[in-house]
């Protein structure tokens, strides 16, 4: 299962969920939403559920499980 | 699900700029209004420019008001359906510049209101203009070689004006980290239950980023607001009538 | 109902208790602030909120907070006070909010002074704020009137949710007079669905808004309803105009001294008739279809130095006939004085 759901068309760029994941687990996709966004993708591997993204993220493109 | 963004403020994609703080201040108030069962009474008034798009966001019955004048529409509110929660939703501009009159007189009033002062130091829909809360050396587009004391005057500072006023909650918070956003949280959270209770006049002013007008990215503005703005505006509780929760 | 003695200021912050108004903000100035002072201590005897704002911007924002939530609301103010409620009062108009405004009138522009006068008909019969928009306006003649259009006001701003503005003066709202109060009316505070009162969940809600950019069809609405209150709301009252040579067109309290005038001027055998329009906005251009199809002339007799009222008689009569005013802003007109004016019409 997918420690985070990620709706990346909300996404728009901010990075503030890569300057604050204490385990770098989120980075930039290399990939542009259809609001011409790069958005972001998260390592599941990496992520420990802790919920930073979800606390920073100004457009609600993390839930996390 | 461990954090799950609450429905009444996730109607609609938004249309902030990239980084704009008020989605983080949005999510806040949902959560605060599940957790205390509110949702279903709480009216916000709105102020003019972006705060203003909120009410297509919000499942909140909303009030767009006029540029400075939210705090006495939502104080009427408040009087006519003393069952409502009712929040006025500033900006510095607004609470601070044209409207200071309005948060001045609801506070000596010790009206039964909450006042969400969202400040970014600047005039952000106008396109970037010099507000009281603008930091010295700042440079907007009506000042463009930066804020100076002879011509602006100083930042503004609630907690100094209305220092000693018999008002039931006064705080100031950030939203620049996670642990900033969690105690942010917390004076959010101890305001709306002092509304609840209808206990008097209860402000909170958050320090939000303006990316846009502050020409900076929305990771470069997180940095500024922790090495600058937070040392020109401390956040903490500054008035708490009857003591903690 | 037996008559009561009251001031005109009075009488309409009793009719406004008795109309189901549970709501009232505005701010001390002479010559209205009788009304204020009335509903300080009668709006809480009967549950009602009272609020004495910082200023007349705050006074009309807390009107239109209260209007939202669905109460019966109305403020007062005067002159200055009124230019400054001008703003909120185009939020409330655009955001099809029902709610009563009077402006009792005083002298002058810019302080100007205290007594009694008509200077704000322009004001209030344009639009006034900024934008695009009409409000109803009523003109009282006296204290029963005065009474009267408050409960008339509260009804015709919920039929067409729309702020109704009344303006009157300081002759009438400080004159005492026997009144007839209205009846007591309660009024539901959830009788309208889109009042603001928190969300229900799953329901679709409510947003009490002044921006229409999204919506297609606001200018449509905008143009049915202003045309369905010039159809429907002209209201005046016409004095001998059948025969009249010259016909006066007046309101409010000059329009008493022009009744006056014709009963004089009509025993010299000069036919002198009124126009008295009770609705300023919309103007009651149907009254000058009565009106003898000869008359030489039209004199707006109003308390303005300039003549305010004089273009809408023009453009009622189609520029056909002559028009002109008489009256001072800071006088009462004389009969004598208006029946001199109105023979160098001839």
């Amino acid at each position: 299962m997918q420690k985070v759901n990620t709706d990346v068309e909300r996404c728009k760029g901010c990075y503030l969920c890569i300057a604050n994941c204490p385990k770098e687990a989120i980075k930039k996709s290399g990939k542009v939403n259809l609001k011409g966004y790069e958005y972001i993708i998260v390592d599941n591997d990496k992520c420990i559920s802790c919920g930073s993204c979800y606390q920073v993220c100004p457009d609600y493109v993390f839930e996390v499980n | 699900m461990k954090y799950k963004v609450p429905t009444t403020v996730d109607v609609m994609k938004t249309t902030f700029c990239s980084g704009c703080g008020q989605g983080v201040v949005n999510r806040l108030i949902g959560e605060i209004m599940e957790e205390l069962g509110t949702a279903e009474k709480l009216v916000v008034t709105t102020d003019v420019a972006c705060g203003a798009m909120n009410v297509d966001f919000w499942n909140f019955d909303t009030i767009v008001g006029a540029h400075g004048r939210p705090l006495p529409t939502a104080t009427a509110v408040k009087k006519v359906r003393p069952d409502c929660l009712s929040l006025a939703h500033l900006g510095d501009g607004a609470a601070y510049n044209i409207g200071m009159a309005e948060t001045m007189h609801a506070a000596i009033r010790d009206d039964d209101v909450f006042a969400l002062v969202l400040n970014n130091c600047v005039f952000a829909m106008t396109g970037g203009q010099t507000s009281a809360t603008t930091m010295l050396g700042q440079k907007t587009k009506s000042s463009i070689q930066g804020r100076k004391v002879e011509v602006e005057g100083k930042p503004f500072h609630i907690e100094n004006a209305l220092s000693g006023m018999d008002i039931a909650y006064l705080a100031r918070g950030s939203i620049e980290s996670v642990p900033s956003i969690r105690k942010t949280k917390q004076y959010l959270k101890t305001a709306f239950e002092k509304h609840k209770n209808n206990e008097g006049f209860v402000l909170v002013e958050i320090l939000t980023p303006c990316p846009t007008n502050w020409g900076m990215t929305p990771v470069e503005s997180m940095k500024r607001i922790k090495e600058e703005v937070m040392v020109e505006y401390p956040v903490g509780e500054f008035i708490n009538r009857g003591g903690g929760k | 109902m037996a008559k009561v003695l009251m001031t005109g200021n009075e009488a309409v912050g009793e009719a406004a208790i008795r109309a189901g108004c549970r709501f009232y903000s505005g701010y001390p100035i002479t010559p209205q602030t009788e009304i204020l002072q009335y509903l300080s201590w009668r709006m809480p005897e009967v549950g009602g909120k009272f609020v004495q704002a910082e200023a007349e911007l705050s006074a009309v924002n807390m009107l239109y907070g209260a209007a939202s939530a669905g109460a019966r609301t109305f403020g007062s103010t005067s002159g200055p006070g009124f230019s400054l409620m001008q703003e909120g009062i185009s939020y409330i108009a655009a955001a099809d909010l029902p709610l009563v405004i009077v402006n009792v009138m005083r002298e002058g522009s810019g302080l100007g002074n205290i007594g009694a006068s008509q200077g704000d008909y322009l004001q209030m019969t344009k639009g006034g704020g900024h934008g695009d928009y009409h409000t109803i306006v009523l003109a009282p003649a006296n204290v029963q009137e005065s009474a009267d259009m408050m409960v008339l006001g509260f009804d015709l701003a919920e039929k067409y949710l729309h702020p109704v503005l009344i303006a009157t003066d300081a002759a009438i709202g400080q004159m005492v007079e026997g009144v007839e109060l209205p009846d007591f009316i309660t009024h539901d505070i959830d009788k309208f669905d889109w009042a603001v009162r928190g969300c229900k969940k799953g329901d679709k809600p409510r947003t009490i808004q002044n921006i229409y950019f999204m919506d297609d069809n606001y200018e449509q609405h905008l143009r049915e309803k202003y045309a369905r209150m010039v159809e429907n709301e002209q209201r005046w009252e016409s004095i001998e105009v059948e025969d009249a040579d010259i016909v006066l067109v007046s309101y409010g309290i000059s329009s008493r001294l022009c009744k006056e005038a014709i009963k004089i001027a009509r025993k010299e055998g000069f036919k002198l008739g009124l126009i008295r329009l009770i609705t300023l906005w919309p103007f009651p251009e149907k009254a000058f279809a009565e009106v003898n199809p000869d008359v030489k002339g039209y004199l707006s007799v109003e308390m303005s130095t300039i003549g305010q009222v004089k273009d809408d008689i023009r453009l009622a009569t189609g520029c056909t006939k002559l028009v002109d005013n008489y009256g001072s802003m800071m006088e009462l007109p004389e009969p004598e004085g208006i029946i001199e004016k109105a023979k160098s019409m001839l």
